[in-house]
């Protein structure tokens, strides 16, 4: 089998269009590519969908952890403590477990003309019931980041704002937010980097692939399991990773770049493509 | 475990809550928590060790040692842990068969790789297949501990490389001016004063140890997520203490552990940090300084 015809088989398996039995026998290089690469597409929805969500409910995180009152500071530390005191292992497992117990009924919610049925058996789905989990845990992880931004903030920025008789919600918008996000940035491309390392829990840890519709690892995992060779599968999908690792670093560094485009020139952090590895 | 557990049929309520948690299979499950703490107890250490060795040899001037340390220290950046807790036990496993291969069986003519299956003559296996079930597991345990030991190592020696660049210049400078060769300067010198300069990332470093010992599961290890899966499954009138899917009951439980766990590691890093900041020319020394003025 040609490899042009492999990939018209297997490019998009993990989505379900293509293919239906996954390769057996000899497997070539060909196919380890195709498929893990096609696993790789749920790697990037987790990854982007959770960061999207997840950077919403960060900034909400970061405001409530630094607020005066505790009715909104309590709950945020607490909600933070949880989800980066633990595992993520854990957190998925106890997600699903949850999710499965929730009776499988809809919910009428009822809107005044209309009714909208919210259906609560796609939450024990990986495609929703992972993705609810990885947005938490990233808007723990980054609103923790935020939060000692905000705190970071130099003092004459503040005391600027006030002299131009700036207060309350256009002085957080114009001035606290953007230096916020602009401290914030080195750790936040760090924290993006890890969330996409963390989409390959995913297929491990309870939440099952259905029809053989799993991720990159769980497609790497399949051929080293079956060929009983791990020196193929992985360096294969270890690829994948360095190649979205600096896919991400490189878009963060632009995004980066423009948070600091009003800074002289040489104060501006350089754009470095080692970043801290540590979550 | 008491009397009246003998027939757990016939028993309600309370005692039957503390007969299902005093069972057999529950105290396997308690004594898995010794095993995660086993881990970190084995892993801790030895991943030191390694990420030492590979910021030593990343400082290295011999050029290949140095790439090797450097390579070392940056393959955690790009790729994914797990990937590594995957791979590395397996490549360990057929590595030291496939070594035991060459040695013990010399005229061994078949190939090892047989199209999807790797065989090495019976004399080579890791374990033999006719040591006991105890020795397996060990083994497995060690194979798990090692693939720890080398990923954290990895996180470590860039944590430790980035410690030993921190230290201010002018002390080894002042070392060498007192005719400190290279190696008594950087044990006397260098590495007593590196700590302070690591321990945010190792303590960085050991907060993310303790979350990623559940990964054990992954690696075939019987570790609490194993029981916590086993026990809490939906136990049919068959078994002897009957009762719908706890499973979630049991993952609070794991999830409880770890929220205390790392409560308690932040309180001993704290004061961790607060003793090996006493004398130092940093920030954090200073301020105990004029404290204790």
């Amino acid at each position: 089998m040609s490899c042009v015809q492999t990939i018209h088989d297997y490019a998009l398996r993990s989505i379900g269009i293509g293919e239906r039995l996954l390769p057996k026998g000899e497997m070539t290089l060909c196919e380890h590519f195709t498929l893990i690469g096609s696993g790789l597409i749920w790697n990037i929805y987790y990854g982007a969908l959770a960061l999207l969500i997840g950077f919403f409910l960060a900034n909400a995180l970061a405001v409530a952890k630094a607020s005066a009152n505790p009715w909104a500071r309590k709950p945020a530390e607490w909600f933070i403590f949880v989800f980066r005191g633990s595992p993520l292992f854990i957190q998925f497992f106890l997600a699903y477990e949850a999710f499965v117990l929730i009776p499988r009924m809809g919910w009428d919610i009822p809107l005044g003309f209309m009714t909208v049925t919210v259906e609560t058996s796609w939450l024990s789905k990986a495609w929703l019931g992972a993705l609810i989990v990885l947005c938490l845990n990233t808007a723990a992880y980054s609103g923790e980041i935020f939060y000692g931004a905000l705190r970071s903030i130099p003092k004459g920025d503040i005391e600027a704002a006030d002299a131009y008789g700036m207060s309350g919600w256009s002085r957080f918008r114009r001035i606290m937010w953007p230096t916020m996000l602009r401290l914030a940035w080195p750790a936040y491309t760090n924290e993006a980097i890890f969330l996409f390392h963390a989409t390959t829990l995913v297929y491990f840890s309870g939440f099952p692939a259905f029809q053989q519709k799993g991720d990159a690892l769980y497609y790497a995992t399949y051929f080293a399991s079956l060929t009983f060779n791990p020196f193929v599968a992985y360096p294969v999908i270890a690829v994948y990773f360095i190649l979205l690792t600096v896919t991400v670093i490189a878009t963060f560094g632009l995004i980066g770049r423009r948070l600091n485009r009003h800074l002289p020139q040489s104060s501006r952090p350089r754009f470095r493509l080692r970043p801290q590895i540590i979550r | 475990m008491f009397a009246f557990c003998a027939d757990p049929k016939s028993i309600e309520g309370l005692q039957w809550l503390l007969c299902y948690l005093t069972s057999g299979k529950h105290m396997l499950f308690y004594g898995s928590f010794g095993t995660v703490l086993l881990l970190l107890a084995i892993t801790a250490p030895v991943a030191l060790a390694f990420g030492f060795g590979g910021a030593v040899a990343a400082r290295s001037s011999f050029l290949p040692l140095s790439l090797l340390g450097k390579a070392y220290t940056s393959m955690v950046r790009g790729v994914p842990d797990i990937i590594f807790f995957l791979f590395v036990p397996i490549a360990l496993d057929q590595g030291f068969e496939y070594l035991r291969h060459k040695v013990k069986c010399p005229d061994w003519d078949k190939p090892i790789w047989q199209g999807n299956d790797f065989i090495v003559c019976p004399e080579a296996k890791l374990p033999l297949s006719t040591s006991p079930q105890s020795v397996h597991e060990v083994y497995g345990f060690s194979l798990a501990v090692l693939a720890f030991a080398v990923v954290f190592g990895a996180f470590a020696a860039n944590v430790l490389y980035g410690a030993m660049r921190a230290v201010p210049r002018a002390q080894m400078e002042t070392a060498e001016a007192y005719g400190m060769s290279q190696r008594q300067a950087f044990w006397r010198i260098l590495v007593p004063q590196m700590w302070v300069y690591a321990l945010p990332g190792l303590s960085n470093l050991w907060m993310i140890l303790i979350k990623a010992t559940p990964l054990l599961f992954l690696l075939g290890v019987e570790d609490i997520v194993y029981w916590a899966r086993e026990l809490g499954g939906s136990k049919t009138q068959a078994f002897e203490y009957p009762h719908p899917d706890w499973r979630v009951w049991y993952f609070l439980v794991l999830l409880a552990f770890y929220l205390g766990m790392t409560r308690i590691s932040e309180g001993v890093l704290g004061r961790v940090t607060a003793r090996l900041s006493r004398g130092q020319a940093t920030l954090g020394g200073e301020m105990q300084r004029k404290a204790a003025r």
